[in-house]
């Protein structure tokens, strides 16, 4: 199982805090997870197919395709505006 | 080296954070840095702030944060305290509080710290205007000058 998370405007926009996805249910490359989950409707097409978008895996920020694991934590996110 | 971080509802007091930071005899700069409310952004007025932040991963990030400054400068205390929550025009958001033997470094982490801390950090704002509520927008200016670091 992995767990998704969505914060801020993606949040809003997708209607959605969290997603659980048991094995089977989820693409094992992070690349393929946001295409599967572009296929959910529009909105979150533009979240996940975002230039600005960014993803966190288990905490730790990304701009690389890597392979995601059981217990693994995935965080969608925009640009942060924080100080 | 002491790296104190605390994500908090509740305001500080610059006074009690101010003394933390004193009391070592080799100290000899101590640089801290108050953020606050704006009233005003892109024009438009401002009545409140929300601030959301992504629990573990926030701490995670600030304390990397400090690790790098650690690397660059001699430091002796490092203090940031991020509000989240519901805030307004006037209050104070954000304190970074560094502690070094000289000026130069103290200054130049502090400038560093929150220079990385608003463009790696997991915080986001929502303002309150006349004209409804907004997510407020990364601003290109704080990612150059984080890329100033780089």
């Amino acid at each position: 199982m992995i767990k998704v998370l969505f914060f801020a405007s993606f949040r809003e926009q997708l209607n959605c805090e969290q997603l659980s996805l048991e094995e089977g249910e989820y693409s094992t490359l992070l690349s393929e997870l946001k295409s599967q989950l572009a296929e959910k409707g529009e909105a979150w097409r533009e979240v996940m197919m975002s230039d600005r978008t960014l993803v966190a895996i288990n905490q730790n920020m990304t701009r690389k395709d890597v392979t995601l694991n059981s217990g693994d934590e995935v965080a969608f996110f925009p640009p942060v505006t924080g100080g | 080296m002491r790296a104190l971080i605390s994500i908090q509802v509740e305001d500080f007091n610059l006074g009690h954070e101010y003394e933390r930071l004193e009391g070592n005899k080799s100290s000899g700069a101590i640089v801290t840095f108050t953020g606050t409310v704006r009233d005003m952004n892109l024009g438009d007025e401002v009545g409140g702030l929300f601030l959301e932040h992504y629990p573990g991963m926030t701490e995670k990030a600030l304390q990397e944060i400090i690790d790098e400054a650690m690397e660059r400068w001699e430091l002796q205390v490092v203090r940031v305290i991020h509000r989240i929550g519901q805030m307004h025009p006037g209050d104070r958001i954000v304190f970074v509080g560094v502690v070094s033997a000289h000026r130069k470094e103290a200054f130049a982490a502090c400038e560093f710290i929150m220079d990385y801390l608003k463009t790696r950090a997991p915080f986001w704002k929502k303002e309150t205007t006349p004209e409804g509520d907004r997510w407020v927008d990364e601003r290109e200016s704080d990612q150059e000058a984080a890329d100033r670091w780089l």
